[in-house]
C-alpha cells in the first residue's frame, strides 16, 4: 500500500458520531403503505378533511408512478410495504410548553448538542425538534410571535393557521411532482412551518433539527417557509440518525415562497448515518427542495453541506418568477466509503433580469460516487438573465468517482450563462508542503479540503460554519492522498 | 547537528545521491553548489523526508539520532525546515491560518501552550518586518497568485515563525531580482544564531554575497567532490563546474 493510500485509508475510516439510539416508548403504525395507514396518520394529527383528501389524492397518483431511474445512482430495491410510516414518542399528556417535554427526549437532543431549554440558548437560535414523525417542541415561539412570526411544527400550523397552509401547501412542489415528493405528500407526518410577515426581519436564526430514532421507519417531513413582502429569514436544518444495519428512507419536501423584496437563506448540514465502511445500512435521502421567488427583487439562497446518507438524491432549486429575483445554490457534497450522491440544483429563470449562481464542490473518497447534476433554464421572457455555474470535484484516492451533468437551456438571446468545471486530485505537493511545516496528515487534509470548500462554507451562519468544517474533517478522517 | 554518512538515495529506482557525506554544526552556514541534475534538490528533499525518494544506503543523523524512518512532519516538528524552490499553492487556505496551524502544532509537540489569536498576531507583526511582508498578503490564500519574490519572502517568513534548528534553503535565489534577493538574505541573516544552522542550496555564487557561508561544498553526480570556504564559490564562479569535473 502506498503512503498516499495509507493516509487515505486512515482519513476515511472515522466512525459516525451520532450512531446511538435512545429507548423511549413509541406509538408506531404497523408496516405497510395503504389508505388505512394514511387515514391513521391524518387521524392522529386531527387533520381537516381537505388535507386527508389531498393525501389520498397524492397516494392515488403515487400508485401510478415509478421510481426515477435517470440518476447516476445504484438504488437497491426498496420495499415500500416494509416501512412503518408513522412513529412518535408517546406523549403522556398535552404539552403546554417546551419545559414539559419528556426529559428523555430533551436529553436525546442535548446529546446532539442542541439545547431545547430556552434559558440555555445563548446564540439566539430558535429550534424546532423533530423526532421520527413528530415535532417534540419549538423554542422561542412566544418571542417570535411578538413580531408576528409564526414558527411551529407543521401539525400545529395545520390546526392554528389552516388558511396559510392551505394557500401555500404543494404550490411549489406539487404532490405529483416526482415519485418521492408524491410519497411524502401521502404520508408526511410533521416538519416545520414558518411565516415571516411583511417587512419583518427575523431577529434570530430559525432551525429545525431532524432525528430518526426508531427502526424500520421512514421519515417524511414537510417544511413550508413563507417570507412575505420585504421580509428576511435565515433558516437552518440539521439531521442525524442512529447506526442501523437496515437502510432507512428519508423523503422530505421543503417548499419556500419569497414574495416581493423578501429574502430567504436556507442552510443545511446533512449528517444522516452514511452506512458502515462496507456500505451496509445508512439513510436513503431522497429529498425535494424548491423555492419560488414569486415577487420582484426576491432572493432565495440554498447552502448545503452534505456529508451523510448512504444515497443522496437531492436538487434544491429556485424558480425565479419575479423580475430581478436572485437564486443561489452553494453546495459541498462529501462522499466516502460506499456512499453515493447525485445532487445539484435547478435554476428556472422566468422573470426578466433574473440572476442565479451555482457553486458546487464535490469531494469523493473511498469507493464512493459523487455526481453533480444541474439544470439552468432561461425562458423566453426572462430577458437579460444571468447564470454563473462553477462545479469543482476533488478526488481523494483512486477508487472513487466524480461526475458532472450540466443541462443548459436558453430561449432568448439577451441572457448569458457561464459554466466552469474542474476536477482535481488532492495534491501530493500540497500535503508535503503542510507536513514539512509540522502539520500532520490529518490536519493537512482537513486544511486543504476546508480551503477547497471555503467559498461554500463561508455562506453558512457562523456557528454552523464551524460545525460544518469539523464535520468535513471527520467525514474524511482516516482517507487521502 | 547534522551528520550525513555515505548517503545513497534514488527516485523511481534511479540513483541520484551516490555516497554523500556532510557534517553541519550549530551556528554554521553551509552552501551546496553544483550544476543542474547533480542532486542538490534531491539532497534537500531527502533531508526533509519526502516520500518519493528512497534512501538505499547510508545514514542521516540529526542531533545524534538516525532520522531516515521519521515522517516529514515529525522531522519538521524536530526543527528541520525546508524553504521550497517552488512553494505550493493551497487555494482557500489563508497564509495566516496555514502558519497558525503549523506553529501551534509544533508548539504542542514541544509541550508549549498554543498561541491565542492575539499573541499570534503580535509575534507575526514582529516577524513580518524581517522580510517586508504586508498584512494583506497574509490574508490571501497561501502562495496563490503570489509573485516569485512574494513566495520566497513568505518562505523565509514561515522560517522566522517556526524557529527551526536546521534550515535548508532550496534555490531560494531562483527567480528573484536583486532587491528581493537582498530582502530575503537580510531575513535569513537576521535569523542566524549560534544555536541554529543553515544549508543554502544554490546554482549561483550571487546569493553567497549576501548570505556568507562558512563552508562551500561542490556537489557533482551525487557526491560532494570538493569543500572549502567562501572563496571556493568565487573560484567556481570564475572557472565553472568543468574545472572541478576535469580535476576529478
Amino acid at each position: 500500500m502506498s503512503k498516499d493510500d495509507k493516509i487515505l485509508k486512515e482519513f476515511t475510516s472515522k466512525e459516525y458520531e451520532h450512531g446511538w439510539s435512545v429507548d423511549f416508548e413509541v406509538d408506531q403504525a404497523p408496516r405497510g403503505l395503504n389508505e388505512e395507514v394514511i387515514k391513521l396518520i391524518s387521524q392522529k394529527k386531527e387533520e381537516p378533511s381537505w388535507l386527508l383528501n389531498w393525501r389520498l389524492d397524492a397516494f392515488e397518483n403515487f400508485k401510478k408512478m415509478t421510481e426515477p431511474d435517470w440518476s447516476n445512482l445504484k438504488i437497491p430495491k426498496i420495499d415500500y410495504q416494509d416501512i412503518s410510516y408513522y412513529s412518535a414518542p408517546k406523549k403522556k399528556k398535552m404539552l403546554n410548553s417546551i419545559d414539559e417535554v419528556d426529559p428523555e427526549l430533551i436529553k436525546t437532543f442535548e446529546k446532539l448538542g442542541i439545547s431545547l431549554q430556552e434559558q440555555k440558548r445563548l446564540s439566539g437560535v430558535a429550534v424546532d425538534a423533530v423526532i421520527d414523525s413528530v415535532s417534540i417542541g419549538t423554542t422561542f415561539k412566544e418571542k417570535l410571535s411578538e413580531l408576528g412570526i409564526i414558527f411551529c411544527s407543521f401539525s400545529d400550523a395545520v390546526k392554528e393557521h389552516p388558511n396559510l397552509v392551505k394557500k401555500y401547501l404543494g404550490k411549489v412542489v406539487p404532490s405529483k411532482d416526482n415519485y418521492f415528493a408524491c410519497l411524502n405528500s401521502a404520508v408526511f407526518s410533521d416538519g416545520s412551518f414558518c411565516y415571516i410577515p411583511k417587512g419583518v426581519r427575523c431577529p434570530m436564526e430559525l432551525s429545525t433539527y431532524f432525528r430518526i430514532n426508531a427502526s424500520n421507519t421512514g421519515q417524511f417531513e414537510r417544511t413550508l417557509i413563507i417570507a412575505d413582502e420585504g421580509s428576511y429569514v435565515s433558516y437552518l436544518e440539521g439531521c442525524t440518525a442512529p447506526m442501523r444495519d437496515e437502510n432507512q428512507l428519508h423523503a422530505a419536501v421543503v417548499e419556500i415562497h419569497a414574495e416581493k423584496d423578501a429574502e430567504v437563506k436556507y442552510s443545511t448540514v446533512q449528517n444522516w448515518y452514511p452506512g458502515d465502511k462496507e456500505g451496509k445500512g445508512g439513510i436513503y435521502n431522497f429529498v425535494t427542495k424548491r423555492g419560488i421567488c414569486n415577487g420582484n427583487n426576491s432572493k432565495i439562497s440554498w447552502t448545503q453541506v452534505e456529508t451523510g446518507s448512504a444515497i443522496t438524491w437531492k436538487y434544491p432549486s429556485c424558480i425565479l418568477k419575479g423580475d430581478y429575483s436572485v437564486g443561489e445554490f452553494y453546495s459541498v457534497a462529501v462522499t466516502n466509503n460506499y456512499q453515493q450522491a447525485d445532487t445539484g440544483t435547478k435554476m428556472i429563470h422566468i422573470g426578466k433580469n433574473t440572476k442565479s449562481k451555482i457553486i458546487s464542490k464535490g469531494i469523493s473518497a473511498g469507493f464512493s460516487q459523487n455526481s453533480y447534476r444541474g439544470q439552468v433554464n432561461v425562458m423566453k421572457r426572462a430577458k437579460n438573465s444571468r447564470n454563473f455555474s462553477q462545479c469543482d470535484s476533488l478526488l481523494l484516492g483512486n477508487n472513487c468517482g466524480a461526475h458532472t451533468f450540466p443541462y443548459i437551456d436558453i430561449e432568448n438571446k439577451s441572457s448569458m450563462v457561464e459554466h466552469e468545471a474542474t476536477t482535481s486530485k488532492i495534491g501530493e505537493d500540497q500535503i508535503f508542503y503542510c507536513l514539512q511545516r509540522g502539520i500532520d496528515e490529518e490536519n493537512a487534509i482537513a486544511l486543504i479540503v476546508n480551503g477547497y470548500a471555503k467559498e461554500v462554507l463561508k455562506q453558512l451562519p457562523m456557528e454552523f460554519s464551524v460545525e460544518a468544517q469539523k464535520l468535513l474533517s471527520l467525514t474524511l478522517e482516516g482517507s487521502v492522498g | 547537528m547534522l551528520e550525513i554518512k555515505n548517503l545513497h538515495a534514488s527516485i523511481e529506482n534511479k540513483g541520484i545521491l551516490k555516497g554523500l557525506n556532510l557534517k553541519v554544526n550549530a551556528g554554521e552556514v553551509h552552501a551546496i553548489m553544483g550544476p543542474n541534475g547533480s542532486g542538490k534538490s534531491t539532497l534537500a528533499s531527502v533531508i526533509a523526508g519526502r516520500e518519493e525518494y528512497e534512501v538505499t544506503e547510508g545514514e542521516i543523523n540529526y542531533f545524534g539520532k538516525e532520522i531516515s524512518e521519521l515522517s516529514p512532519d515529525e522531522r519538521a516538528r524536530e526543527g528541520i525546515f525546508l524553504a521550497f524552490q517552488y512553494p505550493v499553492e493551497i487555494p482557500g487556505v489563508s497564509t495566516t491560518n496555514f502558519i497558525k496551524t503549523a506553529v501551534n502544532q509544533v508548539r504542542e509537540y514541544r509541550g508549549e501552550k498554543s498561541l491565542d489569536a492575539v499573541s499570534f498576531l503580535k509575534v507575526m507583526k514582529e516577524k513580518m518586518k524581517l522580510v517586508n511582508i504586508k498584512q494583506e498578503l497574509l490574508s490571501r490564500a497561501i502562495n496563490e497568485g503570489f509573485s516569485g519574490g512574494e513566495k520566497k519572502r513568505n518562505e523565509i517568513f514561515q522560517m522566522a515563525m517556526l524557529e527551526p534548528k536546521l534550515s535548508i534553503l532550496d534555490e531560494t535565489d531562483s527567480g528573484l531580482d536583486i532587491d528581493a534577493l537582498k530582502i530575503v538574505s537580510r531575513g535569513v541573516n537576521a535569523l542566524r544564531s549560534i544555536d541554529n544552522a543553515t544549508v543554502v542550496v544554490t546554482h549561483y555564487q550571487r546569493l553567497l554575497d549576501y548570505i556568507v557561508p562558512d563552508f562551500v561544498h561542490v556537489l557533482i553526480e551525487g557526491k560532494i567532490v570538493k569543500s572549502g570556504d567562501k572563496n571556493l564559490a568565487l573560484e567556481l564562479e570564475e572557472k565553472g563546474y568543468d574545472w572541478i569535473k576535469v580535476k576529478n
